[in-house]
């Protein structure tokens, strides 16, 4: 073991590999589904085929009596057990008892019903046919604006209308906006539900210690303190009774960035069989009761002078809530809300919420989580706005941006923009584009009879979630670092990464201001007992909050080993620097590896100091931050067949410093392919009986490889100053950016024959219906 | 996603598994249909014959004047063998269109004939290759037209207890294309054309064109076939004929493409797959 570990190369803003990948790509990686555990029992899942039913009967018998069955249990069984929570809180909202597993009546199709626990996963699943359930089907309501019609079926019998809430937030004075406007456009736009599908589906693994009174739960989350807090809460057991562990974590996009219902069931389970038990999501079984993302109907007025200047923006969000809050539900559009004026100065703002109850599953989070809709809200009433006066698009936009000298920029809607320069992406978007050229070849392609489409989309997004005040449940998060006597580093993260990389780009932080290699950091996650309490991953926060609670906690133990260094040279005077504290009149250094020996050997204490180099941070954030940035989408349409090919997808996004450029790039081409999924291909389709059309791979069209067009990914830089690393976060912006600059390019392909705007997904039949007819759809 | 309990065999000879299909057995050739639906529960068979161990079942030979391939063939065998390449472009060309490597690696000609899927791709250009499909049940064999075999939606003429065991495709000298729209879930064609054109003197001497994807079962569309064959094979010519190909057909509607869409497509994928033959004609 050497006995200096020095660097002195810096990490920080370099495209490191991941450190991570080696284990994801061979496929070593541990994943829920690869925990075995002795006596390991499996639970099949009986789930509701009708979307509105009462449960007149279940009979068990044969079930129970199946070979390897050894028990089954409920909703009746499992009533006590607390109901699945919903955190979000709105005035007056109405919060359904969401009890595990349906006791009477089930709501959607796929509501669990029973759960069958067998000595063998197969023999679980033979089981589960055997139920007899005896349904007396309902009738049904899946659409959102026909749930609002009167006379509609109740959802929830108690609440005929189908209305969870309303919610009203305004800004400015909206009646003067719209009566000194020159113009008002207004549009009926739809963001459609998606299936967040990450790649591994949901798992858990749950085992009862019964003589230790401990309850181990292996969950697949982006959350696990909050899946501890809360799970124990429902099971009724001692919060410090319970360890949650999320291995690795194969995607979660939002989705799991929750609190299920199997994650009780299956603590429940082990407590009551005293075995452990695992049960693992189907990908049928994930499409129908994993929560689904986006389910907007936005009604939108834009009111502006004849020169482009926008005076305000009205705005009505009907959200398809699904038959239940699940932890976000109803928060999700408020998101939107407080991201509706987008880049736009205009402080006259007026936003309504209906939030609808349907019978389908939950929605909730799913990248970007109301910002994706609220910017392809804005983006397209801008563009359609920019058709109505002749102005360019990108022009109106630059016209009614934030400028630079207004950061920080108080917005209509209650936020403070913390910094920007909302002309710079778009600025260099458009010289990558050639913009002038390309639109002289578009008068050109036109005249030939051929649609070519330039579309802009300049976005802004609301990062690092966030400020304690402003979330369910706190909004810091925690680091602690250990150097460890041999002088290796670990960090332990209360985020817990699904997939984005902090294994490196933590590591980086750490090697850089401890100036050791990046070799002998360690980043933990994701094990409460190992972990100090922590939020988790969600709302690009991991780096920009995450990270920075590190980078304080790294500060602290920099200061401890400059105490120990000083002491050990015998000098007040040192720096330390490069992994080594040198006294500055000598030149004599003493490294971190002796250092921190000495700090554990304890032979001498510096004054005031305790033994060890071990350091916690929890870090409250002062604001959100506010990433920007520019995509820039040009399409050619095959006007014979309404086929859309993406010329080029050119992404500049600005998301303040840059830990690692690789690692954001790779945020940056994932989260377009899933915004080019919403607005070319992905849609959740449920019929008028509540079922769920695209419930499989086969008819549910997901991005894939050599769907992707090459992606011309850049940056500008404007650093936060919310927090001392300067990072915004970068998850969400590919997603947030993509679909308007889609949806604006193909519109704008067609719009010289009359065509305004197009809902999402932009299906070929579409685009032929339109190209060859005209006219709004 | 876990199937029923079933039994398994496997044999290495033919007249084995016959008996074993007499008895009631399915047969399993890639499983590349048959087993996610046993996934999923929409089938339960209680007895698969594996039939990936019989030898005389994976071959791909020429016979006077044809390729003869056997039921076990890959998809990636039939795209890649430098017979079918050369002899009979069309069925390579359109092997190649199937799903991705890996069920072009798993899948097989036989397997994916019997299962009969109404977008499957095989079917078009087996019509257009007027090919033949050799059955093999408890009598003995029996050969059926490709026109014959395919009757509707997942279901051929395929009786209790008899099996693909041989397609037969004619040696062919065709210009030659196939032309699909891939379902953007499954890959599976919305519509798919296989064309072959042959022309002698300027003219188009012989058009066959196979459509699958449309309607509940691949057929040949004879109607643009007569219409283009005698002409000089021009632009309009075509355009002509390819208007013809959905005439009266009952197209299929769903969530990706409504009937009159499908319709739109068969047309100008004919259009387009008669123009790449023609270019390739001889």
């Amino acid at each position: 073991m050497a006995t200096t570990i020095t660097k002195t190369e810096t990490l920080v803003g370099k495209r490191i590999r991941r450190r991570e990948d080696p284990r994801l790509i061979t496929g070593t990686a541990t994943y829920v589904e690869d925990i075995q555990m002795p006596g390991m029992h499996y639970a099949a899942i009986v789930r509701s085929p009708h979307a509105a039913a009462n449960i007149r009967s279940i009979d068990v018998k044969a079930a129970a009596a199946a070979p390897g069955v050894v028990a089954v249990f409920t909703g009746k069984d499992t009533e006590k057990v607390g109901p699945v929570p919903c955190g979000a809180s709105l005035p007056d909202l109405r919060v359904p008892h969401h009890h595990i597993m349906a006791i009477d009546r089930v709501y959607y199709v796929g509501h669990a019903v029973a759960v069958v626990v067998a000595t063998d996963r197969y023999l679980a699943r033979d089981a589960a046919d055997l139920l007899e359930i005896d349904y007396d089907v309902l009738p049904a309501v899946a659409d959102p604006e026909k749930a609002l019609a009167p006379g509609a079926p109740a959802v929830h019998p108690q609440w005929p209308d189908n209305t969870a809430f309303n919610y009203h937030q305004e800004g400015g004075d909206i009646a003067k906006a719209f009566a000194d406007a020159d113009v008002v456009v207004k549009q009926r736009i739809t963001s459609q539900r998606l299936v967040p599908n990450a790649m591994e589906t949901r798992g858990v693994v749950a085992e009862w210690r019964g003589a230790d009174r401990q309850l181990n739960l292996y969950t697949s989350t982006q959350v696990p303190h909050l899946v501890r807090t809360l799970v124990a809460g429902m099971l009724g057991l001692e919060e410090n009774r319970m360890r949650v562990i999320a291995p690795e974590v194969g995607g979660g996009f939002g989705s799991k960035l929750n609190i299920y219902a199997e994650e009780a069931l299956m603590g429940f389970v082990a407590m009551k069989i005293g075995k452990p038990v695992k049960w693992i999501e189907s990908r049928r079984e994930n499409f129908l009761t994993t929560i689904h993302g986006r389910g907007h109907v936005d009604y939108y007025e834009v009111a502006a002078k004849k020169d482009g200047t926008i005076l305000g923006i009205k705005l009505k969000i009907i959200q398809d809530l699904g038959a239940y809050h699940q932890l976000l539900t109803p928060a999700i559009p408020t998101l939107s809300v407080l991201m509706m004026p987008g880049l736009y100065k205009t402080k006259n703002v007026s936003a309504d919420i209906v939030g609808v109850f349907t019978n389908c599953v939950p929605t909730d989070a799913y990248r970007g989580a109301g910002r994706p809709e609220a910017t392809h809200g804005i983006e397209r009433m801008v563009d359609i706005l920019a058709d109505e006066l002749g102005m360019d698009p990108a022009e109106i936009r630059l016209k009614n941006f934030v400028a630079n000298e207004e950061f920080p920029y108080p917005t209509a809607t209650g936020l403070t923009y913390d910094s920007g320069n909302y002309a710079a992406p778009l600025d260099k978007a458009m010289a990558l584009a050639d913009y002038s050229k390309i639109l002289q070849e578009q008068v050109e392609a036109r005249k030939q009879g051929k649609l070519v489409g330039i579309g802009i989309s300049t976005y802004g997004e609301i990062c690092a979630i966030g400020p304690s005040p402003a979330t369910p449940a706190g909004g810091w998060e925690s680091a602690t670092v250990k150097i460890e006597p041999s002088g290796t580093v670990t960090v332990m993260t209360g985020t817990c990464q699904t997939g984005q990389g902090e294994e490196t780009t933590f590591a980086q932080i750490a090697a850089d201001e401890l100036g050791v290699d990046i070799d002998n950091i360690l980043v933990l996650r994701g094990d409460t007992s190992i972990v100090q309490y922590g939020i988790g991953t969600f709302g690009s926060r991991a780096t920009a909050i995450g990270g920075t609670a590190l980078y304080f906690a790294l500060q602290e133990l920099k200061a401890k080993v400059k105490l120990f260094g000083a002491m050990l040279l015998e000098s007040d005077d040192v720096t330390f620097s490069g992994g080594q504290v040198t006294c500055n009149k000598s030149g004599k250094t003493k490294g971190l590896a002796e250092i921190a020996g000495a700090t554990y050997r304890a032979m001498k204490l510096p004054p005031n100091t305790e033994p060890g180099l071990v350091a916690t941070h929890f870090w409250e954030p002062p604001n959100f931050t506010f990433p920007f940035g520019a995509h820039i989408v040009i399409t050619d349409i095959d006007k014979e067949t309404g086929d859309i090919a993406i010329r080029r997808y050119i992404a500049v996004d600005d998301c303040g410093n840059i830990i690692n450029p690789l690692i954001v790039d790779g945020q940056v081409h994932g989260g377009v392919a899933q915004g080019l999924g919403q607005a070319l291909w992905e849609q959740a389709v449920y019929d008028d009986n509540g079922q769920l059309i695209t419930g499989e791979f086969m008819d549910y069209a997901m991005p894939r490889a050599h769907m992707m067009p090459w992606i011309e990914s850049s940056h500008t830089i404007t650093p936060t100053n919310v927090n001392p690393l300067g990072v915004k976060g970068v998850g969400e912006a590919g997603t947030i950016g993509c679909s308007p600059a889609v949806v604006n390019s193909v519109v704008d392909a067609l719009s010289h024959l009359g065509v305004r705007h197009i809902d999402m997904p932009l299906t070929p039949e579409k685009i032929w219906k339109l190209a060859n007819a005209g006219g709004t759809n | 996603m876990f199937p029923q309990t079933f039994d398994y065999t496997a044999p290495t000879t033919l007249d084995e598994a016959v008996k074993l299909l007499g008895g009631g057995a399915k047969a399993l050739a890639g499983g590349m249909s048959l087993i996610p639906m046993m996934k999923l529960r929409l089938a339960s068979p209680e007895h698969l014959v594996d039939l990936g161990r019989i030898k005389e079942l994976n071959y791909i030979r020429e016979e006077s004047g044809a390729l003869h391939i056997g039921a076990t063939a890959t998809h990636y065998a039939v795209e890649s063998s430098p017979l079918v390449r050369t002899k009979c472009p069309l069925l390579a060309e359109t092997a190649a269109a199937i799903g991705d490597v890996q069920v072009r690696n798993m899948g097989t000609l036989g397997g994916a004939v019997a299962h009969a899927d109404p977008s499957a791709d095989y079917p078009a250009a087996l019509q257009a290759l007027e090919a033949k499909i050799v059955l093999r049940g408890a009598g003995g064999d029996r050969t059926v037209s490709a026109a014959e075999f395919f009757v509707d939606a997942f279901t051929t003429v395929l009786n209790e207890g008899e099996m693909v065991r041989e397609v037969i495709v004619p040696v062919d000298t065709s210009g030659v294309s196939y032309q699909k729209v891939p379902q953007p879930a499954s890959g599976f064609a919305m519509v798919g054309i296989a064309a072959r054109v042959k022309k002698a003197g300027g003219k188009v001497t012989e058009a066959r064109i196979g459509v699958t994807g449309l309607t509940n079962s691949s057929f040949r569309a004879t109607a643009a076939e007569k219409a283009l064959e005698g002409t000089n094979g021009s632009a309009a010519d075509i355009q002509k004929a390819a208007a013809l190909v959905a005439q009266g057909s009952d197209a299929n509607s769903d969530i990706h493409a409504s009937a009159d869409y499908r319709k739109h497509l068969a047309v100008v994928y004919t259009g387009r797959a008669l123009i790449a033959a023609m270019g390739r004609a001889q």
